[in-house]
């Protein structure tokens, strides 16, 4: 489902070496964080896995697509069957939660049943009934990642990458959004975390993956986060 | 697209126009002042080709008929006159009623001293109005070979001088419209990617979730025909109140005798026209320029 065999990536910018013979590989229905210091490669590993940047050598296959040879007309396809989390949940703002998360199923095409359907069972499942008329800033940061579990969830992605998605909540939300990621997991969605948070990792128990300098260092089941914050 | 899709964008579209009121609200003003100038300077141009129109109009060859021949036998010219190339039509004037229309140009008071006059001392004349004021002297002279005419009056400086000041009119209204037309989309253009660079996480959410392109561009692209629309029609509707307006403050007076002010309900349809499919251009393809760069994720 997800491959990385021998990734090289410097950005232009600077020359920074972002990913560095970097070699990964995720089966269906894994849950992995990812974890490392700042500047270690997480982020670039996500901005190659959606598609945002392209590697200089190496092999990227992701849901069966080979981001190597991707056409830039091609990507949306690769993105529907990605579900993306954010750090800054990056709603739209004049949406209300409805909306929102409607919104990535009308992207794709899908017929207002089964969106009429969909959502309100999504929502129901992140633990957002009864907020569907709320505008994104009348919810708390909590729950605004909620809707945006909820919209990355809404078209059954195969695989769902979450950036620091605890990074503006505090612990007890945190823990709240980690055990809904592990939900879904359990519900078969392929789960990708990419994380400072060295309690949450090591209070999950699950494969750690660790990068430093753009390439892995450990990849462990059951691991525990050995980097300094 | 299935209806249904293309059914939430434009409905995405208007509800953009709304949500984003302030920016909609400089579009459309943008929009409004650009179209306005160049539809004053348009209108402007318009009339004075009216009235260069209507001046030429009254500038005519006068023939008059040897004044051997009686007025049966001069009235018997005019088919010859009318047969020649660039006339549009003649008018004969009796002796009579040359020596009337002469006496009239003078005040009623005055008139008394014309009471001697006997129209033998006039001649039978033909006023002839043309097609083409440009071939006057061509015109002229044909008439001139016409048996029967004694003699011509044309101005053909004043002529040639109508014809130049209608070329220097026309070449300065066609420079300054495109010039107007090119700053005032390059304005709107500007405008509109202002708006559209507020949006750009929007759009950049728009792309993580897998839109493409085209599902990006459509409400955008709908917002824009909306925004260009309104600015069209109200550019439209204060044009006519500013004609209006002016026309009520020129009209008054000698000039009101000296100017020919088509109404705006004469030109109205061409305005709109003009003005909708501009408006119409410019929000369709400012905002799809516009949004360009941002859909480079």
């Amino acid at each position: 489902m997800v491959h990385l065999k021998d990734v090289t990536m410097r950005y232009r910018s600077g020359g920074t070496l972002a990913a560095n013979n970097l070699s990964l590989d995720m089966e269906e229905g894994e849950f992995a964080f990812l974890v490392g210091p700042s500047g270690s490669g997480k982020t670039t590993i996500i901005k190659l896995l959606t598609g945002e940047v392209r590697a200089d050598s190496g092999e990227i296959e992701v849901n069966g697509f080979d981001l190597r040879t991707i056409r830039r007309s091609k990507l949306p396809k690769l993105r529907r069957t990605l579900g993306v989390i954010f750090q800054d949940f990056r709603l739209i703002d004049d949406k209300n939660v409805y909306d929102n998360v409607a919104f990535a199923m009308h992207v794709v095409g899908a017929p207002r049943k089964e969106i009429q359907e969909r959502v309100p069972y999504v929502l129901k499942l992140v633990g957002l009934e009864g907020r569907e008329k709320r505008l994104p800033q009348e919810l708390s940061g909590g729950e605004q990642q909620r809707v945006a579990v909820a919209r990355a969830l809404v078209n059954s992605p195969r695989l769902i990458i979450a950036d620091e998605p605890t990074g503006n909540l505090d612990p007890a939300r945190s823990l709240e959004l980690m055990l809904l990621l592990q939900k879904i997991n359990e519900l078969g969605t392929t789960v990708l975390v990419v994380t400072h948070e060295k309690e949450l990792v090591n209070a999950f128990s699950k494969r750690v993956i660790s990068l430093e300098d753009g390439r892995v260092v450990s990849d462990r089941m059951g691991g525990y986060y050995e980097h300094e914050n | 697209m299935k209806i249904n899709r293309l059914g939430y964008l434009i409905k995405e579209g208007l509800r953009s126009v709304f949500t984003h009121g302030f920016m909609s609200f400089a579009c459309v003003v943008v929009i409004v002042a650009c179209l306005l100038i160049m539809g004053v300077f348009s209108v402007l141009a318009y009339v004075v080709d009216v009235n260069i129109d209507n001046l030429e109009q009254q500038n005519e060859i006068l023939a008059f008929v040897d004044e051997n021949l009686d007025e049966a036998q001069a009235r018997e010219i005019g088919k010859r006159l009318e047969a020649i190339d660039n006339v549009k039509r003649v008018e004969f004037i009796t002796r009579e009623e040359a020596m009337q229309n002469f006496i009239a140009r003078y005040p009623a008071e005055e008139q008394d001293m014309f009471s001697d006059l006997t129209p033998s001392v006039f001649r039978d004349r033909y006023v002839i109005y043309m097609d083409d004021l440009a071939l006057m002297d061509r015109t002229d002279a044909a008439v001139k070979t016409v048996a029967g005419i004694a003699d011509t009056s044309a101005y053909l400086e004043l002529s040639r001088g109508f014809i130049a000041l209608r070329n220097v009119v026309t070449i300065v209204s066609v420079i300054l419209i495109v010039i107007l037309f090119v700053v005032s989309v390059f304005i709107m253009q500007n405008t509109i990617k202002l708006a559209t660079f507020s949006r750009r996480e929007e759009i950049g959410i728009m792309k993580m979730v897998g839109a493409s392109n085209g599902f990006i561009r459509c409400p955008f692209v709908v917002e824009g025909l909306i925004l260009g629309l309104l600015g069209g029609a109200i550019a439209f509707f204060v044009l006519w109140g500013v004609y209006q307006l002016a026309c009520d403050r020129i009209m008054t007076g000698m000039i009101a005798n000296i100017l020919v002010i088509p109404s705006f309900r004469s030109i109205m349809y061409p305005i709109l026209v003009i003005y909708l499919v501009i408006g119409l251009i410019v929000g369709t393809f400012g905002s799809n320029i516009a949004i360009r760069k941002f859909l480079k994720v």
